[in-house]
C-alpha cells in the first residue's frame, strides 16, 4: 500500500516529464523512471519474476537502445515548441482529458469483490507451468519473432559500402596528393601543447615564432568557443 | 485494485497524449513504451485479483514483443535518419494526396 | 396503253435511278438516255391521251390500281392511277413541255461535269409529277407532291458550291414544308370524317358533308397549294429558286411544280364546291398573289426573277380562276396549259440570252439584242405576246376569260385581275425592251452569239404552242372536256357584256405597253441600277420583294431562332449543368475529403485516439445501459 502511495505520484510526475521534456535525453531518463517504479509495483503484487524481468529487460535493454539511439542521431535534436499542424495541441488534449476521465471512472470502477491473491503459489513455477502448458504455441511464436526483429534490424540498419575501403596506403596516398594539390600538412596534426603550468588540451601548440597553431587544439573546442588564445600562450611565457 | 487502474490509465493517457504532441520520433517511440508499460501493469493487476498466473503470463508476451518491436523501430528511426537527417515524424508526410 | 400508264412513271424514275447508280460511266451518254426516257414517257401519254378521245364522254375517267401501299385497319391506300381528262392534259403537258425541256438541256448543260446528274434528277421530278396528276388516292398524291419537293431541292442546289443556290433549296423545302403541313392536316380530316382518301369519294363525301368540315378541308388543300405554287403568304421561296440552272426554273417553277397547287385545288373541286368560305379564301389569295407579283416583276433587274415574279402573278390568274368554283375550273386549267407553254418558252429564251451574255442575269447589261440573237428574239417575242394577252397568242385566250368570270364573281376581283393584266403588260414591255431594244450596254468582252441548234429547236416548238396554244379553246372544246372532271361550267352573269370586258382589257393592256415602253425604250436605260434611296417606294418595295423576307424573318425565322436557343441555353445550364453538376459536386466532395490524408502521422493518430474513445465510449454504453 505505502509503496503505491510513494511510487505512484512519482511516476505520474515522471510520464508527465516524458511527455513535456524538451530534451530527448531527459524524456528518456524519466521513462527509465516510469518503468523502475512499474517493477516495484509488480514485485508490491505478488510478480517477482515480472519484477526480475521488467528491470532486466525493460529498463536494463530497451531503455539502453534508446540511449543509444538517441546517441546516434543525435541529442542536440530538441523539439521546438511551435505546433505545424493546426488545431492538433489543442484538440489532442482535450480527446486525451476526456479519454483520461471516461477510462478512469468507466473502466476503473469495473473491478469489485475481494482480491483473491496468489496464496502460497509458487510464481515462477507457475509461470513455467503456464508457459509451457497452455501457452507454448505462443512462446515458440515469440521466440521466432525475436529471431526475425534481431535479423530485422541488422537488415535495416545495414549499409552498403559506396566508396572503396580505404586501406593504410591508400590514406597515406590520398595525404600525399591532398599535399600536393592543397599544400595540407601530410603529418599527423600538431598536439596541443601542454606545459608544465597548463595540463589542459585547449592550450595551443605554438609554432618556432611563439605563435600559437589552431590545428592543435580540437575542432570541437573550437567550435564551442573553448580554444585556447595566443595571449593566454604569451601571458603563461611571461609569468615563467 | 481501483488505484491500481487508474494509475494504469492514467500512465495510458499521458502516453497517448504524448504520442499526439511530440514531433521526435524516439520521444514517441517512447511514449507508446509507456503505453505499453501501462497495459502491463493493469494485466497484472487483474491477475492479482482473479488470483490466476494467466495476466503474468500476457504481460511477459507483451515484454518480449514489446522489445521485438522496439528493435525494429528504432533501425527504421536510425535508417531513416540517415538517409534524410531528421527524426521528426512531420517530415515523413508523403502518403497523401 | 391506258393500261401501260404506270409505265409513264416507271421509265423516268428507272431511268433517273438507274443513271445515279450507274455513275461516272454513264456520263458521256446519260444526257441522251434521260432525254429518251422523258420521251418516251411522252409517246405513251399520248398514246394513252389519244385512247381516251376515241372513248365515248362517260367513258374516259379509267382507273387502274397496281397494289395495295397501305393497309393498316380501317386505313387502306391503294397504289395505282387515274388517267382522266384532267390528268391527261397534265401528263402531255409535263412529258411533252419537259421532253423539249430535256432537249434543251443537253445543250445548256453541255460545259457541266454533273450533266448526268442533272438529267437524273430532272428523270426524278418528271416521275414524281407524273405520280402527283395520276393519283386516285391523296396520300399517292402526297408521295407526288413530296417527290417534286425532293427534285426541286436537288434541282434549285444543283451548283452546290455556290452558298446561295444552298440556302436557296433549304429555303424553297422548309417553305413548302409549311405547305405540306396542311396537306397533312387535309389527309388526316379526309380519313377522319370520310374514312377514305381516294380522291372522288372524297370529292363525293364532301358534298354530304357539313360546311365546316368542308371549309376546314379547303383551308388546309389552299395552305399546301399555297406552299407548292408560290402564293401569298408562302412565296418568299419562288424568286430564290432562280439560283437553280434556267431549264430548271422553265421546267419545274414555271411549267409544271408551281402548277400542282393549281391542279390540287382544281382535283379537289368537290370539297371546294362546298365551301363558299374556302372559295372565297382562293379568290383572295389568287387576287393578291397575282398583284404581288406583277408588282415584284416591274422592280426586278435579274432577268430570271422578273419573269419568276410574272410566274407567281400568273399562278395568282390560276387560282383566282380555280377559286370561282365550276365556271372558273376549265379557265384555270386552260390558263396553266397556256402558261405552260409560254413561261417556258420566255425561261429558256432568258436562257439562251444568258447563255450568250457569259451567264449574267442583270439585265442592266443587256441591250439591243434582237440582232445579235434573232431566233431567240423572235421566240421570245411570241412568247411575250402571248403573255401581256395579245390575240390571237394563246394567252390572250385564257386570261381573258379568267377576267370575265372574275367581273362575274365580284367587282373587286375583276378589278384586281385587270389592273394585274397592265402591270404584266408594263412589265414585260420593260423586260423585253431592257434586253432586246434599248441601247447597247454590254460589258467588256461580251460577245452575244445565238445559241446552238440543240437549245433554238425547243424555244421554235414552244413558240409555236404559244402561239396557237389558243387552238385548244375552239369551240369551247377545252371547258367540255374538262367538264366530266371539274364540273358543269356555270354560265354567268356579267355586268357588262363579255366583249366589252375584252375590249377594256386590250386597253389596259396597251396602255401598259406603251408606258413601258415610253420609260425603257424612248428613255435611255441605265447601265447601273439606282440605289434604294434614290428611287421611288414601289420600285424600293419591289425590289425587296415587297418585304416578305423581313415578315418571314420576323414571324417565323427569329422567334424560332431564340426559342431554339433558349432551349439550348436550357438544355445547356440546366440539364447539362445539372448532370454535370452533379458529378462536379461528387468531385467537390472527393476533394475535399481528401484534405484528411494529410500524411501527417500524429493527424491520423489523433483521429486514433478518437476513434478509441468512440468505441470506448459506446462499450460502455452497452455495459451500463
Amino acid at each position: 500500500m505505502n509503496a503505491f502511495w510513494i511510487l505512484a505520484p512519482i511516476m505520474v510526475l515522471a510520464a508527465l516529464g516524458l511527455v513535456l521534456c524538451r530534451k530527448a535525453v531527459h524524456s528518456a531518463l524519466c521513462l527509465a523512471v516510469v518503468m523502475l517504479g512499474l517493477a516495484v509495483l509488480y514485485a508490491a503484487q505478488g510478480a517477482p519474476f515480472l519484477f526480475a524481468v521488467q528491470v532486466i529487460v525493460y529498463t536494463g535493454a530497451i531503455m539502453m537502445l534508446f540511449l543509444f539511439v538517441l546517441m546516434l542521431v543525435g541529442v542536440e535534436t530538441a523539439d521546438s515548441l511551435h505546433e505545424t499542424i493546426r488545431g492538433q495541441r489543442a484538440v489532442s488534449l482535450v480527446v486525451t482529458l476526456l479519454f483520461g476521465i471516461v477510462a478512469i471512472v468507466g473502466v476503473a470502477q469495473a473491478v469489485t469483490g475481494a482480491v483473491s491473491g496468489f496464496g502460497n503459489q509458487p510464481n515462477v513455477l507457475g509461470l513455467a507451468a503456464l508457459l509451457f502448458g497452455p501457452y507454448v504455441l505462443a512462446f515458440e511464436l515469440t521466440s521466432a519473432l525475436l529471431i526475425t526483429a534481431a535479423l530485422a534490424a541488422m537488415v535495416l540498419a545495414h549499409r552498403d559500402r559506396l566508396s572503396i575501403r580505404p586501406t593504410q596506403a591508400w590514406l597515406s596516398q590520398q595525404r600525399m596528393r591532398d599535399f600536393a594539390d592543397t599544400g595540407k600538412h601530410p603529418g599527423n596534426p600538431p598536439t596541443p601543447g601542454v606545459f608544465a603550468r597548463h595540463n589542459a588540451v585547449d592550450t595551443p601548440a605554438l609554432l618556432p615564432d611563439g605563435s600559437p597553431l589552431e590545428e592543435s587544439i580540437s575542432s570541437t573546442l573550437i567550435a564551442r568557443g573553448q580554444g585556447g588564445s595566443r595571449t593566454d600562450a604569451v601571458r603563461l611565457e611571461e609569468d615563467e | 485494485m481501483t488505484d491500481y487502474l487508474t494509475l494504469s490509465l492514467l500512465l495510458f493517457t499521458i502516453g497517448a497524449a504524448g504520442v499526439l504532441i511530440r514531433r521526435n520520433a524516439i520521444v514517441v517511440f517512447m511514449c507508446i513504451e509507456l503505453m505499453l508499460n501501462a497495459t502491463n501493469l493493469a494485466f497484472v493487476t487483474f491477475s492479482r485479483q482473479h488470483g490466476t498466473l494467466d495476466g503474468q503470463v500476457a504481460a511477459f508476451f507483451v515484454m518480449v514483443v514489446a522489445a521485438a518491436e522496439v528493435v525494429v523501430g528504432l533501425a527504421i528511426i536510425v535508417s531513416i535518419y540517415r538517409t534524410r537527417r531528421t527524426t521528426s515524424v512531420d517530415d515523413a508526410s508523403l502518403l497523401k494526396l | 396503253m391506258l393500261d401501260y400508264t404506270w409505265l409513264l412513271v416507271a421509265i423516268p424514275l428507272l431511268s433517273g435511278l438507274g443513271l445515279l447508280v450507274w455513275g461516272k460511266e454513264s456520263d458521256a451518254f446519260g444526257h441522251l438516255i434521260g432525254t429518251a426516257a422523258s420521251a418516251a414517257s411522252f409517246v405513251v401519254g399520248a398514246g394513252a391521251f389519244i385512247q381516251l378521245l376515241t372513248r365515248p364522254e362517260s367513258e374516259r375517267s379509267f382507273t387502274k390500281p397496281l397494289f395495295t401501299w397501305i393497309s393498316a385497319g380501317p386505313f387502306h391506300v391503294e397504289m395505282g392511277y387515274t388517267f382522266d381528262q384532267l390528268s391527261g392534259l397534265f401528263v402531255l403537258l409535263i412529258t411533252g413541255v419537259g421532253t423539249l425541256i430535256h432537249i434543251y438541256s443537253i445543250g445548256y448543260m453541255a460545259g457541266d461535269a454533273r450533266r448526268r446528274r442533272f438529267f437524273a434528277y430532272l428523270n426524278i421530278f418528271i416521275a414524281a409529277m407524273l405520280t402527283l396528276v395520276l393519283a386516285t388516292d391523296y396520300v399517292v398524291l402526297f408521295l407526288g407532291w413530296e417527290g417534286v419537293g425532293l427534285a426541286s431541292y436537288l434541282l434549285i442546289g444543283f451548283w452546290q458550291h455556290k452558298d446561295s443556290a444552298a440556302q436557296a433549296a433549304t429555303k424553297a423545302f422548309v417553305l413548302n414544308r409549311v405547305g405540306d403541313l396542311g396537306m397533312a392536316l387535309a389527309i388526316m380530316t379526309m380519313f377522319a370524317h370520310f374514312g377514305t382518301t381516294v380522291v372522288s369519294d372524297v370529292n363525293l363525301s364532301a358534298s354530304m358533308a357539313s360546311t365546316a368540315v368542308a371549309t376546314a378541308l379547303g383551308l388546309f388543300l389552299l395552305l399546301a397549294a399555297c406552299g407548292k405554287s408560290a402564293q401569298v403568304p408562302l412565296q418568299a421561296w419562288l424568286l430564290d429558286a432562280m439560283e437553280g440552272p434556267t431549264p430548271v426554273s422553265a421546267l419545274i417553277h414555271a411549267a409544271t411544280m408551281v402548277t400542282a397547287g393549281v391542279y390540287l385545288v382544281v382535283r379537289s373541286n368537290g370539297v371546294f364546291d362546298a365551301s363558299q368560305t374556302a372559295r372565297t379564301a382562293v379568290v383572295i389569295v389568287g387576287v393578291v398573289t397575282l398583284l404581288v407579283g406583277a408588282w415584284i416583276g416591274c422592280a426586278k433587274d435579274d432577268i430570271k426573277k422578273a419573269l419568276a415574279g410574272s410566274t407567281m402573278s400568273q399562278i395568282g390568274y390560276m387560282m383566282l380562276a380555280a377559286g370561282l368554283g365550276p365556271v372558273g375550273y376549265a379557265f384555270a386549267i386552260f390558263h396553266l396549259l397556256t402558261h405552260g407553254f409560254f413561261k417556258a418558252n420566255l425561261f429558256l429564251g432568258a436562257g439562251s440570252v444568258m447563255h450568250a451574255m457569259d451567264d449574267d442575269v442583270d439585265m442592266r447589261h443587256y441591250g439591243a439584242l434582237r440582232t445579235a440573237l434573232p431566233v431567240t428574239f423572235v421566240t421570245f417575242a411570241f412568247g411575250y405576246l402571248a403573255i401581256i394577252g395579245v390575240p390571237p397568242f394563246a394567252g390572250f385566250w385564257s386570261k381573258d376569260r379568267i377576267i370575265e368570270a372574275a367581273f362575274g364573281q365580284s367587282w373587286w376581283a375583276g378589278l384586281g385581275a385587270l389592273i394585274g393584266a397592265g402591270i404584266t403588260a408594263f412589265y414585260m414591255t420593260r423586260l423585253m425592251a431592257m434586253t432586246f431594244f434599248s441601247q447597247q450596254r454590254w460589258l467588256d468582252g461580251v460577245h452575244p452569239h445565238e445559241s446552238p441548234r440543240v437549245m433554238t429547236w425547243p424555244l421554235i416548238a414552244l413558240a409555236g404552242l404559244s402561239a396557237f396554244g389558243g387552238a385548244l379553246a375552239i369551240g369551247g372544246w377545252i371547258t367540255d372536256w374538262l367538264a366530266p372532271a371539274v364540273g358543269e361550267a356555270v354560265e354567268h352573269d356579267l355586268p357588262v357584256p363579255a366583249w366589252a370586258i375584252s375590249i377594256v382589257v386590250l386597253a389596259v393592256v396597251a396602255l401598259g405597253v406603251a408606258l413601258g415602253f415610253r420609260r425603257y425604250e424612248a428613255q435611255p436605260v441605265d447601265a447601273d441600277a439606282l440605289t434604294d434611296r434614290e428611287v421611288s417606294f414601289f420600285t424600293r418595295a419591289g425590289r425587296h420583294e415587297l418585304y416578305g423576307n423581313a415578315f418571314n424573318d420576323a414571324v417565323a425565322v427569329r422567334p424560332m431562332r431564340h426559342t431554339v436557343r433558349t432551349l439550348v441555353y436550357v438544355d445547356g445550364a440546366g440539364l447539362d449543368a445539372f448532370v454535370t453538376g452533379f458529378a462536379d459536386r461528387l468531385g467537390d466532395l472527393a476533394n475535399s475529403l481528401r484534405r484528411q490524408q494529410t500524411g501527417f502521422v500524429r493527424s491520423y493518430a489523433l483521429s486514433m485516439v478518437v476513434g478509441a474513445f468512440v468505441v470506448l465510449l459506446s462499450l460502455l454504453a452497452v455495459t451500463f445501459a
